[in-house]
């Protein structure tokens, strides 16, 4: 939901940054208000994933140019945990898998590390058992998830929900979700888009990384920014996604130029 | 005869002088079987760098200390030792320095199994056990087990009838008690056809002083049979440990095993598991090691007949400067069609200065077989440190957690929860003191 006197939960100006001596980001601006849903699309490799492993804090990438401020502060100078104590919480496009540790064993460490970092109280086996299963009603997941080792044998979706579950627990001022949607068939799109939206309230912000529109019919953006080659090139209103979905995305390219031309 | 070979056969001629202490067995066979062990001995020598089967693996320091059989056995009490007990296995045998203690045992004659010190099974089970005792172990072209074999006496021993399933686990305890001292535990268990057992074997020590033990253990699975089989190597940190065990599974029997190592200076275990038709193993294992440290596991899976499966796991996780080795034999025989055989070697390390040799060897002589293996070795994957830093954890956390996990992986497949509680708890006190 946009309301112009909300406040500024992250700023992203200029931002450029390198992987392997790579340029990838290449002056990237975005304004994202408590309360906002934003989708971030394009295509494959225009460094989608590459922003939002950024804003989590991953070292493989190189920050050379540009700020990040997050509720007013310098998020470049915190180490990924501090930003994931701060609020920051990144869905992976690609959830790893560890054998060996318990999935409710994981879930109740992260859970408590940010609650006790937050000033909060943590939760012990028994009062965590109940808030989690509580939270996975949510995604409709099974209670055996918990006790499966992290990810280990879950399907694409199954991962994904687990992504989510996550977000629940941790609840994130600032929620990316990089590419939540693939490998979802349509039910469980649905069951974690409903999960998404009842999560999204007035004093967080949820950016939607995809670069299908079929998302969007289920969580509605308030934003759409289309990012090519390391840059967002335009901003829309939900229409724009489906302007996307029917012409492609080359047209945005070309305007793009264009305008940067008429500028020159 | 050069130098080193004069060294070499007077440290086995010293290894040897206790032996004629030994108390003559009733049993001719038995007797006849040390004697010819005791002459293996004398024809072997002790193996340096220069042997294939060694050559990750320096021994000479253990040649460098003599060693002697215990001379007068420590009286222990159940205080001393409970700590070791597991919960479930109430079914016991303990054996000190190498010497057996009824007073600490529980051994048992109930639900038809038999489990006893071997001199007390002679009347019962002379017969049944004469054609495994000391013939699944090649002692021949061994010298640690043929020295076993010379000294054979205390011998856990184990006998499940036909069909009967043992519900409670079997725990045999070693414990190391005195300094300068070799002791050479024996196993032998025998599970009978449709029967299926439990067995805990356990090395254990009450001091950190310097010792050797030399351990071989056989296992015998009639047609039909189950043997979990979680072998525990939890040595003092000067301690010296060989072990042999040979396997023998027969017809549609399934051999499950778990091995960890976490203790010894230097630790070497030799497993040999040869499949009949139809017939299955698990062999998995974990060396959890530091400091200066050398753990070195040789397996060899022999799929001697069609239509046997072989799964196997083994994972090493090495710090400080410590050198794991893995060396990991897969032989089909020509005659072994339809083998269906996997094995994986994985290996983490903690420290610039840990070591791994890992050698997986598949040797094939049939044709339609489906065998796969790897070896991996590297440090923790920086996207899954990243994955839980990026879920408030630590750097720190995140990679105890990691390193825990994967150790966890195979503690996990023991089945016995209080021992499985246990031994968590150890990987997790070690990776924790690591980083
Ligand atoms: N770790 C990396 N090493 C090298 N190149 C990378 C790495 N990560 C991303 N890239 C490259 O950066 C570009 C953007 O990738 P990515 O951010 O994954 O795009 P998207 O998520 O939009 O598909 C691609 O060309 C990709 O190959
Ligand atoms: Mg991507």
């Amino acid at each position: 939901m946009i309301h112009q006197d909300s406040k500024v939960l992250l700023e992203v100006s200029g931002l450029c940054a390198n992987v392997n001596g790579t340029e990838i980001l290449k002056g990237l601006n975005l304004t994202v208000r408590s309360g906002e849903i934003h989708a971030i699309m394009g295509p494959n490799g225009s460094g989608k994933s590459t922003f939002s492993k950024i804003l989590a804090g991953h070292s493989a990438y190189e920050v050379t140019g540009g700020t990040v401020m997050f509720e007013g502060q310098d998020l470049l100078e915190l180490a990924p945990e501090e930003r994931a104590r701060a609020g920051v919480f990144l869905a992976f496009q690609y959830p790893i898998e560890i054998p060996g540790v318990g999935n409710s064993q994981f879930l109740r460490l992260t859970y408590n590390t940010v609650q006790t970092h937050r000033g909060k109280e943590e939760l012990d086996p028994l009062e965590f058992d109940d808030f989690v299963r509580e939270k996975m009603k949510l995604l409709e997941m099974s209670p055996d998830f918990l006790e499966r080792s992290v990810n280990e044998g879950f399907s694409g979706g199954e991962k994904k929900r687990n992504e989510i579950l996550q977000m629940a627990m941790l609840d994130p001022r600032l929620a990316i979700l990089d590419e939540t949607d693939s490998g979802l068939d349509i039910d469980a799109l649905r069951v974690v888009a409903g999960g998404v939206n009842q999560l999204a309230n007035k004093d967080n912000a949820i950016v939607l990384v995809t670069h299908y529109q079929r998302l969007l019919n289920y969580i509605v953006p308030d934003y759409v920014h289309v990012m090519e080659a390391g840059r967002i090139i335009k901003t829309g209103g939900k229409e724009l996604a489906l302007e996307l979905e029917s012409r492609g995305y080359d047209w945005v390219g070309v305007e793009h130029k264009a305008a940067m031309g008429a500028q020159a | 005869m050069s130098a080193s070979a004069t060294v070499n056969a007077s440290y086995l001629e010293n290894l040897l002088a206790g032996q004629p202490h030994l108390p003559a067995s009733p049993l001719a066979w038995l007797n006849a079987l040390r004697a010819e062990a005791v002459d293996r001995v004398g024809a072997l020598t002790v193996p340096t760098l220069r042997d294939e089967e060694w050559r990750f693996t320096d021994i000479s320091m253990l040649t460098k200390m003599s060693f002697h059989p215990v001379r007068t056995t420590i009286s222990l009490q159940v205080a001393d030792i409970e700590r070791f007990y597991i919960e479930e296995a109430t079914t016991r045998l303990v054996f000190v320095d190498g010497v057996y203690a009824p007073q600490l045992s529980s051994a048992a004659t109930d639900h038809g199994i038999s489990v006893l010190n071997l001199e007390a099974g002679f009347a019962a089970h002379a017969a049944a056990i004469e054609p495994y005792l000391g013939r699944l172990t090649e002692f021949h072209n061994n010298v640690f087990a043929a020295l076993n074999t010379a000294f054979l006496h205390d011998t856990a021993l184990i006998v499940v009838p036909r069909d009967i399933s043992v519900k409670v686990p079997v725990h045999l305890l070693f414990i190391a008690t005195q300094k300068d001292v070799v002791s050479y535990p024996r196993c032998l268990i025998l599970a009978e056809s449709g029967s299926a057992v439990t067995v805990i074997e356990d090395y254990v020590s009450l001091q950190e002083d310097a010792y050797f033990t030399n351990a071989v253990t056989e296992i015998a699975l009639v047609d039909n049979a189950r043997v979990n089989h979680i072998r525990v190597q939890r040595e003092g940190a000067k301690a010296f440990h060989i072990a042999n065990c040979a396997v023998s599974v027969a017809r549609a029997s399934n051999y499950q095993s778990v091995s960890v190592a976490f203790g010894a200076r230097i630790s070497r275990y030799n497993l040999n598991v040869k499949l009949a038709e139809g017939a299955e193993c698990a062999v998995d294992g974990l060396a959890l090691i530091s400091g200066r440290q050398l753990a070195d596991t040789h397996t060899c899976i022999d799929h001697a007949k069609p239509q046997a499966i072989s799964n196997q796991m083994h994972k090493c996780i090495v710090g400080g400067s410590a050198h794991a080795v893995f060396n990991g034999k897969v032989m089909v025989r020509q005659d072994a069609q339809r083998t269906d055989s996997k094995q994986s070697n994985r290996n983490l390390l903690l420290t610039s200065k840990a070591h791994v040799d890992t050698k997986p060897q598949l040797e094939i002589f049939a044709d339609d077989v489906k065998c796969t293996h790897g070896a991996t070795i590297g440090q923790l994957d920086d996207e899954e440190v990243f994955y839980l830093q990026s879920r408030g954890l630590s750097d720190t956390a995140a990679r105890n957690m990691l390193t825990y996990a994967f150790g966890a992986e195979i503690i996990e497949r023991i089945p016995i929860s209080s021992l499985k509680y246990q031994l968590e708890q150890t990987v997790l006190e070690q990776t924790s003191a690591q980083l």
